[in-house]
């Protein structure tokens, strides 16, 4: 079988296994979890072997691009689909445990595997509105996870995403309806060509402003941020992890940049924009994050003031900005859900995230606590840590950015320093008020999680350990590649359609 | 052009629902109107005066009958984003229905439980 076979695979093994869930939950409720861990260890082999094999392209039943659907796997894909298959195993495995609390195991891993579905869709797909289709699934299956536990909580946050979302994705149809009209394709890379050759560009303002409304919403950029700290805290622990860590990512930053960078091209008012809505969202979100007493919804508020970093570093549009802004993506991915998937340790086993009533932990759940500090200390910037050299090549970026954005880009370094100091205040309140101090008496009884739950929390903090330690291997191997793909339009129309 | 505005229009009519009613079910139309909005263009874009379906009759001409056809690509996409749709307003009103049991009111002023 020839390599290229594999990416329709990304798609198909998901999805086919999530509609099986639910029967086999008919069956027998146990083996849903089983099947389900099949299916990511099964995409986690596979996007190992895509990485070696280079950049592939299958086009869906014969039709050759610019015609037909065509699935494309570059280096930027690859990382995507390996961080999605890597986060997703611990976090099911973690979720085992967890999950037996609620009821319907079955349709939860059946819509966890349908999010992933859309992710990998939105991944390796080369084509505008086959984005669109995956976006929507990855986000109908990420509502109802939402509204999981149908609490009034719950719901009520599920329905402010939903409106959101579903604002989003009109915005983005209707940025899609208006590409088409002007350059009369749908496919990435033709799409691209025409923009190109294209001498009359204003109405590709209207359609950046539309995308960047539309994946702001998905990506919650600050002026677009409001359901996030209502819908990630309110999920159970393994979807907030998800959706912290990797949807947001995917489905937001990934198509913004795919979009913008291999399509229309980025000019200085969009750059500028992106820069603008990075600081804000990095500024607000720490700020925010620093007065929140409920556990899950400081980590809520912390991922809005990440992605800012990533979006402004994107914004800043030098090779180094390029590679600093994927590598804080993939260290986010990690130490974000290693960090919820802590949280949802300490609701296991205290039954509350409220940080004014836990406290002491560290003599009680010793192994949640280490994995939990380890994230804390890396998210907040510490060397050795994989945070600390993805923020340190953010701010090297930024003050090589005086030569072409002249010296207000000193002020963007000092702010992205100053955030990451909003960072480590944070943290250490959370630090302090829920692993540190004495115990209450409510705590007394509390025990450590099970092997199952503290092993996936063990293996993320490895991984983030092995960033920070190992990160000029990880830079060469997986980041730089990737962000080789951003630099030039070029280069990605000829892979698709053989030429210029 | 003139289509163009007005489906525009029509997208901000349902914007304006979404942002400026405090019941449910009104937020809910709003969106279905911004979608609607959005697959009447598509539609438009296609759109050609006196094109007619895009069927092939005879091969040998193909190319000189496809001058004649309607754009059949949006076609195919709106038919996409229907089913979409279907399925968005179908989790929405699952999702309001059940607010309002437990709630028993569609007033958003009175489903505050979060805040900002």
């Amino acid at each position: 079988m020839n390599s290229e076979h594999l990416l329709p695979l990304f798609v198909a093994v998901p999805l086919s296994i999530a509609f099986l869930l639910p029967l086999v939950g008919l069956i027998n409720e146990r083996l849903a979890p089983a099947f389900a861990a099949f299916a990511t260890v099964a995409l986690f082999v596979m996007s190992l072997n895509v990485i070696g094999a280079g950049e592939l392209l299958y086009a869906v039943g014969g039709w050759q691009p610019p015609f037909g659907i065509c699935l494309v796997g570059d280096a930027l894909s690859y990382l995507f689909l390996l961080m999605i298959a890597t986060v997703s195993l611990l976090i099911i495995v973690f979720s085992f445990a967890y999950m037996k609390r609620y009821t319907a195991g079955p349709r939860f891993y059946c819509l966890f595997l349908l999010m992933i579905t859309g992710m990998n869709g939105v991944v390796i797909s080369g084509d505008l509105f086959n984005i669109y289709v995956f976006l929507e699934i990855a986000s109908f299956a990420s509502y109802a996870l939402v509204a999981f536990g149908i609490d009034r909580e719950e719901l009520e946050a599920s329905f402010k995403y939903l409106v959101l979302g579903g604002i989003g994705s009109s915005f983005i149809l209707f940025g899609i309806a208006l590409m088409y009209s002007v350059t009369g394709t749908l496919n990435l890379a033709d799409m691209s060509r025409c923009i190109i050759a294209m001498e009359n560009k204003t109405m590709l303002g209207f359609i950046s402003a539309l995308f960047l409304t539309g994946f702001g919403l998905k990506a919650a950029l600050v002026p677009f941020h409001a359901w996030l700290p209502d819908a990630h805290p309110s999920a159970p622990a393994p979807i907030s992890a998800m959706l912290s860590g990797l949807l947001i990512k995917t489905l937001g930053v990934y198509a913004l940049v795919r979009i913008f960078f291999n399509v229309i091209g980025v000019g200085q008012m969009l750059s500028t924009a992106m820069i603008v809505l990075g600081i804000l969202s990095m500024v607000i979100g720490a700020v925010l994050a620093i007065g929140q007493w409920d556990f899950k919804r400081m980590l809520a508020y912390s991922s809005i003031s990440q992605i800012g970093y990533i979006v402004f570093a994107f914004g800043l549009g030098t090779p180094l900005a390029y590679i600093g802004a994927l590598f804080h993506l993939l260290n986010h991915a990690v130490f974000k859900s290693l960090l919820f998937l802590c949280s949802g340790s300490v609701e296991y086993a205290t039954g509350t995230r409220d940080l004014r009533r836990l406290g002491g932990l560290w003599k009680k759940m010793p192994i949640t606590s280490a994995t939990c500090t380890i994230g804390a200390l890396a998210i907040s910037g510490m060397p050795p840590l994989g945070g600390f050299f993805s923020k340190l090549i953010i701010a090297v970026a930024a003050v090589q950015a005086v030569n072409h954005l002249g010296p207000i880009a000193y002020i963007y370094a000092a702010i992205t320093v100053a955030v990451s100091f909003l960072t480590i205040v944070y943290f250490v309140k959370l630090q302090k008020m829920a692993l540190f101090g004495e115990t209450p008496q409510a705590l007394e009884s509390v025990r450590e999680v099970p092997a199952s739950m503290w092993g996936s929390l063990v293996m993320l903090a490895i991984l983030c350990l092995a960033f920070g330690l190992h990160f000029p291997w990880f830079i060469e191997r997986l980041i730089e590649p990737a962000s080789e793909i951003l630099v030039g339009r070029g280069d990605y129309i000829i892979k698709v359609l053989g030429s210029l | 052009m003139t289509p163009y505005i007005l489906c525009t229009v029509l997208f901000m009519i349902g914007l304006y629902g979404v942002i400026a009613k405090k019941n449910l079910v009104k937020i809910v139309i709003g969106l279905i109107i911004m979608e609607y909005a959005v697959n009447l263009m598509l539609i438009l874009i296609g759109y050609r005066k006196g094109g007619g379906a895009p069927i092939v009759t005879d091969p040998a001409n193909a190319v000189r009958e496809a001058a004649g056809f309607v754009d059949p690509l949006p076609q195919a996409l709106i038919v996409t984003s229907i089913v979409i749709g279907l399925g968005f307003t179908a989790i929405i009103i699952a999702m309001c229905l059940r607010l309002y049991e437990k709630y028993g009111t569609f007033d958003i002023l009175q489903i505050r439980r979060l805040k900002g």
